[in-house]
């Protein structure tokens, strides 16, 4: 399977506090590759890493085999990676509409943006009904459908997800998932922060675990799944929430 | 006069004071929505751009108000002296943003705004030592054509700048709400770390922003001189300072609530001024800064839970 997305050997500082630590990971094309791991590991620290709203003080970051550490996120969009960003990050008072056409802001505006719309529309019907309402006022569910079409309006190649089930009601997040499943059927890769292992495991093919900022374990999600340290430490609290 | 007449005679000066105070109460509102920072070089960037249409008039051989125009003419002369004083003003407003703020973008605190008060200084010192202390005859080319409405007199100057400011706003209303830059302003907004992600060029936004907001407060200037017939380096701060309360008034941030609150104050004033006394103008107006900052800090038409997230 042809890499799309490495890191290699990443570090990442917020002034003093050293976040990620030689940190490596590698996606494939067409890959769903979660990462998991608790509270405050430097999760959303790897996703704003990959889009350049922070930037590596050591290390390395590749994709389609082009180091992107340097270049703006800006530059990172055009090339083709989106975000779904933590607690979704709507624009809260535009519409729905005009959220999407945020997503393809670094596109021109062809017959392609119109087809991409269609796109989104057949994935989530409720969407399309609620165009010209204001984002702020959707449900959480609604939002997140909107926070996935709105990556989708990017054409990326990679979409790199931060925790897409959180604040959900389990329906939710269920139909999220199938979704992700269904996106990535069609040929995309996803790159998945997941606090909620259970679930996370169950539509990715591999997975990162971080621990402090340090890959501890990583491997084929059905591994994982078995490895009895991950069904302590997240299956087992999990299937009880 | 009737008391009805007295009315009607300062609503017509208060929506022409309300259209100039609007004016540049959307500067403050387009930069403070997008970074958040009270720019007091706006203040002085309203006179500079007072005394650019004064030389732009002049250079095409308006002096005073001993040329009178009419026709087609006149309407050339107002478009190219807007034209102008708008370009230049906006040009000034981003040296502004690049040579001043934007090195201090990351800095956190006071210090960009205390910059701007600095810079609003720079501005004053310069044309108060290049062109002098007294006030300048503003050049205006408008034949004295007035129209009667009872005992009150509408003037075609409060025409022209009700008829110039409507046409900016609603110029602006359209720039923000439809056009592709216009809704990344919005987009960095109400979430500038969302939007950088979506591709949007945060720089480029906030260039943007000084842009739009200077030229409308360099329009707000020309109309000054328009209407007083004349400028002086001192005009800044007290209209400033009334187009800040509007711009507070309204819901500092939101362009609709900017506009409403230009015309609320400039209505204030010249019913204040008829009705009590110009000298308490400035009392009644700083008193509804407090009580709106107060009572309701997020204005007229603001949210009154600024949420940014
Ligand atoms: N902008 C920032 N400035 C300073 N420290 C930060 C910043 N962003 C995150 N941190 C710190 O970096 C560490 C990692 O944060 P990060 O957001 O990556 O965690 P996370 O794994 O996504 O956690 P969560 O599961 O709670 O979302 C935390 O200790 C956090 O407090
Ligand atoms: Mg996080």
């Amino acid at each position: 399977m042809p890499e799309l997305l490495r890191f290699q050997d990443v570090n990442t500082h917020y002034g003093d506090l050293h976040v990620l630590k030689d940190v490596n990971y590698t996606i494939g094309q067409g890959e769903i590759v979660s990462l998991l791991g608790g509270n405050a590991c430097g999760k959303s620290t790897t996703m704003k890493t990959i889009m350049g709203v922070v930037r590596p003080t050591t290390g390395s970051v590749i994709f389609d085999g082009v180091a992107i550490e340097t270049m703006s996120t800006a530059e990172r969009v055009k090339r083709g990676i989106a975000p779904v960003l933590e607690a979704r990050r709507l624009f809260p008072r535009m519409t729905v509409y005009e959220n999407l056409e945020m997503g393809a802001y670094t596109r021109k505006r062809g017959p392609d943006f119109n087809q991409d719309l269609e796109r989104v529309y057949s994935l989530f019907p409720r969407v399309k009904e609620r165009l010209n309402q204001v984002s702020g006022t959707l449900s959480g569910g609604e939002q997140q459908m909107v926070a996935i079409g709105r990556a989708l309006m990017a054409r990326p190649r990679l979409i790199c997800m931060d925790e897409p089930s959180m604040g959900l009601s389990p329906l939710f997040v269920e139909q999220v998932f199938e979704i992700i499943q269904e996106i990535n059927r069609q040929g995309m890769t996803i790159f998945m922060v997941e606090q909620n292992a259970n679930m996370a495991l169950s539509i990715a093919h591999r997975a990162y675990v971080l621990q402090t900022g340090k890959v501890v374990l990583s491997g084929s999600a059905a591994e994982l799944r078995r490895d009895p340290s991950i069904r302590e430490a997240y299956l087992g609290e999990l299937q009880v929430t | 006069m009737t008391f009805s007449d007295l009315l009607l005679q300062q609503t017509i000066n208060g929506l022409s004071l309300g259209a100039m105070y609007a004016l540049l109460a959307l500067g403050f509102t387009l930069v403070y929505g997008i970074l958040e920072l009270i720019n007091f070089a706006h203040f002085n960037v309203f006179m500079v751009g007072s005394f650019i249409g004064m030389w732009t008039l002049q250079l095409m051989g308006i002096n005073g108000q001993a040329v009178v125009m009419t026709g087609l003419p006149l309407i050339g002369v107002m478009l190219v002296a807007l034209f102008v004083t708008m370009l230049l003003s906006g040009g000034l407003g981003v040296v502004i943003e690049r040579l001043s703020l934007r090195p201090l973008r990351n800095v956190k605190g006071p210090a960009a705004m205390i910059t701007t008060i600095g810079v609003s200084y720079i501005l004053f010192n310069i044309i108060l030592l290049t062109v002098g202390a007294d006030s300048k005859n503003y050049p205006n080319p408008l034949p004295p054509i007035q129209w009667a409405l009872g005992d009150a007199v509408l003037r075609l100057r409060e025409v022209l700048i009700w008829v110039i400011s409507v046409l900016l706003m609603l110029g602006l209303h359209v720039f923000v709400q439809r056009s592709k830059m216009g809704k990344a302003m919005r987009a960095t907004a109400q979430d500038p770390e969302a939007a950088r992600m979506m591709g949007v060029e945060v720089d480029r936004v906030i260039i943007i922003a000084f842009f739009l907001g200077s030229a409308l407060a360099g329009a707000g200037g020309l109309i000054f001189g328009l209407y007083y017939n004349f400028t002086s380096f001192i005009i800044g701060f007290t209209a400033g300072l009334r187009a800040f309360t509007a711009a507070v008034l309204g819901g500092i941030g939101n362009v609709p609530g900017a506009m409403l609150g230009g015309v609320i104050i400039g209505l204030v004033e010249s019913m204040g001024g008829q009705f009590i006394a110009t000298e308490w103008t400035d009392v009644i107006i700083f008193s509804i800064l407090v009580l709106v900052l107060v009572f309701r800090p997020s204005g007229l038409m603001g949210r009154v839970a600024p949420n940014k997230s």
